[in-house]
């Protein structure tokens, strides 16, 4: 089980690397990581895939998110956690939340347009 | 540096503000609610870090199906035996080796002389093929797309030719609208799994909200995480809308992770089938397609499963119930009594990440 901690990669050999997890060293494959991922980087770890490069400052961003939480300043929280508010009165999200800058919406990975069309990866394509 | 990180995560301080909001906002709502999460990995947290003594009363947080093992249906078990005694070498994660089929598990198989193996990794019961070359080395694959994506990247690589996928791979979207359209279900909104987000992206989840006008938010998996994740969504009953949100930005994105998506697409398709004790769902289960049906178990043998009374115990198991959110585990008879982690009878029992075995390693009901 992965529990979103970074894993630090300590070498790449082709698709396998090894990563220090809690100061234990595990072998990860690194075929559907996404990104190009080097020794130094971290990654999200499940069943023996990574299938995501952690950028260092998304987990202090993160921790950001919730000390503005906690100050009640919620609409810089809101915004920096991707909120769409895919309200049903409105019919689609306000496009100042969805803009691709918007910060922890996704990281580096992060390419959706302003109108936010998701992929689909689902059913639709699926069969 | 990440134990840091990890620990302010579970800052006790910043658990209880939260909490504190939790209760103004359950306050404000006025009247019970239910939530309901799909993550065994979130049970899992909710259970170990008490965090439902945090919770003010009338408000519930229940698994649904969130345990890929536990809706692994019967006869895909039977069909994994039987291959077994037929002679190849299964490989399966640790969690499948217990459940039981109609006519047996994959231990009993293995206690009776068959090879079964237990994997932590795809690519581990590649290894087993390319070490055996003899033999027929089956991997039996379950899970959601967290780990479907992994088998995929495994067939897409070109395994040996000795090496075949016997997949159970679930696909959680179509179960959480079954589970929105049980008449029993009264679910007020669904904390969305971050692992599997993490594959399929948050912004899957659009239609969904639309369709069905619940609210869902995409938490993580450390305390503050999962609490994080119950506040907003309370947030959202509040005002009365049906809104999406991603509680998990270091992991989630709205796309998700393409590369993983393009190689899971690419080897697997949807069908049809049964999740234990729930339904059976449309489009929510993954075969192999026929592009790599080498690699495919079912269209490589002839499997001829034998099928079992079952256990006349599992009439009286509630399962189906607690993963479709309308009972717990303690509301079963079996509870901790003829059914427990080293003589499971339903499948919740069996998996590390199914509701009664969390909750019978946590002491009964979790919340004291």
């Amino acid at each position: 089980m992965c529990l979103g901690i970074p894993g630090e990669i300590l070498e790449i050999d082709g698709h396998e690397a090894r990563a220090e997890f809690w100061n234990v060293e595990k072998t990860v494959r690194l075929d559907i990581v996404g990104d190009a991922v080097e020794v130094g980087d971290y990654v999200l770890n499940h069943a023996g895939f990574a299938i995501r490069k952690i950028p260092d400052e998304e987990v202090a961003e993160t921790i950001e998110i919730y000390e503005a939480f906690l100050e009640g300043d919620e609409e810089e929280a809101l915004e920096e956690i991707g909120a769409t508010d895919a309200t049903l009165e409105f019919g689609s999200r306000p496009a100042a939340v969805a803009e691709p800058g918007s910060v922890g919406a996704g990281g580096p990975d992060d390419g959706v347009g302003p109108d936010g069309t998701p992929v689909d990866g689902g059913s639709d394509d699926g069969d | 540096m990440a134990t840091d990180a990890t620990l302010q995560f579970r800052d006790p301080d910043a658990a209880r503000e939260i909490a504190d909001r939790i209760d103004a906002l359950m306050a404000d709502v006025g009247e019970p609610v239910n939530l309901m999460h799909v993550c065994g990995s979130h049970e899992q947290a909710i259970a170990k870090f008490g965090l439902r003594s945090m919770l003010p009363e009338g408000l519930a947080v229940r698994m649904g199906p969130g345990c890929p093992v536990c809706v692994t249906n019967m006869p895909e078990v039977d069909e994994a035996v039987a291959l077994a005694e037929d002679g190849a070498i299964v490989a399966t994660y640790g969690d499948m080796y217990r459940v039981p089929g109609t006519a047996g598990s994959l231990a009993d198989a293995s206690a009776a002389g068959a090879d079964v193996e237990i994997v932590y990794s795809a690519s581990e019961a590649v290894e087993l093929a390319e070490e055996n070359p003899g033999r027929e080395v089956v991997f039996f694959a379950t899970g959601f797309e967290t780990t479907a994506a992994p088998t995929a990247a495994i067939l897409a690589a070109g395994p040996p030719g000795n090496f075949s996928v016997l997949s159970a791979h679930k696909y959680v979207p179509p179960a959480m609208e079954v589970v929105a359209e049980l008449p029993d279900t009264d679910v007020d909104g669904f904390l969305a799994a971050g692992h599997a987000a993490t594959i399929t992206g948050y912004g899957l989840f659009e239609a969904f909200v639309e369709e069905y006008e619940i609210p869902v938010v995409v938490g993580g998996f450390e305390p503050l995480d999962v609490l994080l994740g119950i506040e907003r969504l309370l947030e959202h009953i509040d005002d009365g809308r049906a809104g999406l949100e991603n509680a998990y930005p270091r992991c989630v994105s709205e796309e998700g992770n393409t590369a993983a998506l393009e190689t899971m697409w690419e080897v697997f398709e949807t069908t049809s089938g049964e999740w234990r004790g729930i339904a059976n769902i449309p489009d929510a289960n993954l075969a192999v397609r026929e592009e790599y049906a080498a690699y495919d178990a079912r269209e490589r043998f002839e499997i001829d499963p034998d099928v079992g009374a079952a256990d006349p115990l599992t009439e009286r198991c509630i399962c189906g119930d607690i993963m479709a959110g309308t009972a717990d585990p303690d509301e079963c008879e079996l509870f901790g009594e003829e059914c427990t982690p080293r003589n499971p009878v339903g499948a919740c029992m069996v998996s590390s990440e199914g509701t009664c075995k969390i909750w019978l390693e946590y002491g009964g009901r979790p919340d004291l």
